[in-house]
């Protein structure tokens, strides 16, 4: 008998329980290279939380040891109490690239994360239909990845995440490969969704604007080895528009995460 | 493809033809030595029963290499993609295969096999396999890691990894080693054929055929038994790229690429 999650009611957590744990984190590769060293970090129910950091510095591989999907060294994660490997039911992950299957259209592309799941075909398209309008992609349920846009492209990816209705998102430099105006879109469609879902978010990412627009807390890491130096919190008011980004607030807070920034790296 | 793409090659083939003519006739060169264009498409009636049963014969060989090839290319190919250590230690000797001449072993096929159909299916079987083996396996196992991640947040099984996953982003590269494969199948039961083509004197397929043709000199013949080859040839790898044009053509950007141009 297959069993079938109900979709997570939206919860209003309390901030001071913490859904991700993680304390002394150690991460290292053969030879001793030690990739990440004694990093904790906290994120509360419903929290987004930003990682910044120079390339190399361990922040995908973070969020790859939160999945579950490269292995730990020393320290732990806990997720809503669970070993990530145990917690990968309660979660998605958007890579990089969109990593969708050219030979599924839009729709099957959205699907396979349930079928996986094991749900009955029935429910998955239901499921799928309500996903797709949710990310405004109904019309090209049909559709073949190649028939895209890159922006698009992320759109499915997210929907495929979406799909299995996570309570935590794991999102690794998922705009990195669009454009300016494409991920600024992108930015807006992703809070928009947020304040319906309330999913807990781990957003790995380069870029500063974007960090200050989607969290409620950014998160600052150096490399060699990787950890975590100072955490700055995001007291702009929800829901964010695009008007946000010429705010004075706004913009003093990119210039407060820059300069703590190249303080790291300097 | 538009039908001035035709065009020109098709001018240029009567051009070649017609020069063909008009050197067999100008000099005057005998008809055991290169006949004319003329002579062998006259001929083609005249022997086409003949001409047919070897086509036959050499087809149904060749297609029984090539479907054998197809089977056990993509099952060997599997197993290599399901277990790295199974695919260390065999892998090197699916390349080595590639590079043992064929005639060399040819004389010991016929001794275990014996002469007729079955030494020569055996041949072209034998000629075909290393392609689809070699491309299937790099289509099983080259897959982005993300894609294997994506999987594995699943928590998919090999199963469900295999069959949703390895299987279908391998299928343009099976339709590679199967386009190798229609052709060296071909190629294998001609060269079978010279070695093991008949247990009936007199009856056998194309290569056998064309051995027999150049034993009595009826060179007119031996030009329509490689027309018939050629031909077989071509039916084999388009008969693989319909079958991959319905198989991966919505959505492979080869397939797509040729569609476009």
């Amino acid at each position: 008998m297959l069993e079938v999650r109900p979709p997570p009611a939206p919860i209003e957590a309390p901030r001071n329980t913490s859904f991700i744990s993680i304390a002394h984190l150690a991460k290292e590769y053969p030879g001793n290279k030690q990739i990440i060293h004694d990093l904790s970090l906290t994120a509360t129910s419903g929290e987004f939380v930003s990682i910044l950091g120079a390339s190399g510095c361990g922040k995908s591989t973070l969020l790859k040891m939160i999945a579950g999907l490269s292995s730990i060294s020393g320290g732990s994660i806990h997720i809503d109490g669970m070993t990530p490997e145990n917690a990968r039911e309660i979660m998605s992950f958007v890579f990089q690239d969109p990593s969708l299957l050219p030979w599924r259209t839009v729709a099957r592309n959205v699907e396979l994360a349930l079928e996986l799941e094991g749900l009955p075909r029935s429910l998955r398209a239901r499921r799928v239909d309500s996903v797709l309008r949710l990310v405004g992609l109904r019309e090209v349920s049909s559709y073949y990845p190649r028939q895209l846009s890159g922006g698009m492209k992320m759109r499915v990816s997210i929907a495929r995440a979406l799909a299995t209705t996570p309570r935590l998102l794991l999102m690794d430099e998922p705009f990195g490969a669009v454009d300016a105006m494409t991920r600024n879109r992108l930015n807006e469609e992703l809070l928009a969704l947020k304040a319906r879902q309330r999913w807990t978010t781990i957003f790995v990412t380069h870029s500063i604007t974007e960090a200050v627009f989607l969290s409620d807390r950014i998160v600052l890491m150096r490399a060699n080895p990787g950890r975590v130096l100072q955490e700055i919190a995001v007291p702009l008011a929800f829901p964010r528009t695009a008007d946000i980004r010429s705010d004075p607030a706004f913009l003093g807070l990119v210039g407060q995460v820059s300069r703590a920034l190249s303080a790291i790296h300097s | 493809m538009k039908s001035s793409s035709f065009r020109l090659p098709f001018l240029a083939l009567c051009s070649m033809l017609l020069l063909w003519q008009g050197v067999v006739v100008f000099f005057d060169v005998p008809d055991y030595l290169v006949p004319s264009p003329m002579q062998i498409a006259a001929l083609i009636p005249v022997r086409i029963r003949d001409l047919s049963s070897a086509l036959i014969i050499t087809a149904a060989e060749a297609l029984g290499g090539f479907l054998l090839s197809a089977v056990v290319g993509v099952a060997i190919g599997l197993f290599f993609s399901v277990s790295a250590i199974i695919r260390r230690c065999f892998y090197p000797y699916v390349v080595l295969l590639q590079t043992i001449p064929i005639i060399a072993i040819s004389p010991l096929i016929l001794l275990w096999l014996g002469n007729g159909s079955l030494s020569v299916l055996f041949i072209s079987f034998l000629i075909s396999l290393p392609a689809v083996i070699v491309n299937t396996t790099q289509g099983l196992i080259g897959i982005d890691i993300n894609l294997l991640n994506l999987f594995r947040m699943g928590n998919a099984g090999v199963a469900a990894i295999l069959f949703k996953l390895r299987l279908p982003h391998a299928l343009p590269n099976i339709f590679t080693g199967l386009k190798i494969a229609a052709g060296a199948s071909v190629v294998g039961a001609l060269v079978g054929e010279t070695f093991a083509g008949s247990s009936a004197l007199g009856a056998g397929g194309l290569g056998y055929s064309s051995i027999y043709a150049l034993s009595q000199l009826a060179t007119p013949y031996l030009f329509a038994l490689i027309l018939a080859s050629s031909l077989l040839g071509l039916v084999f790898f388009f008969a693989v790229v319909v079958l991959e044009h319905l198989m991966v053509g919505k959505w492979h950007e080869s397939v797509l690429g040729e569609q476009m141009e």
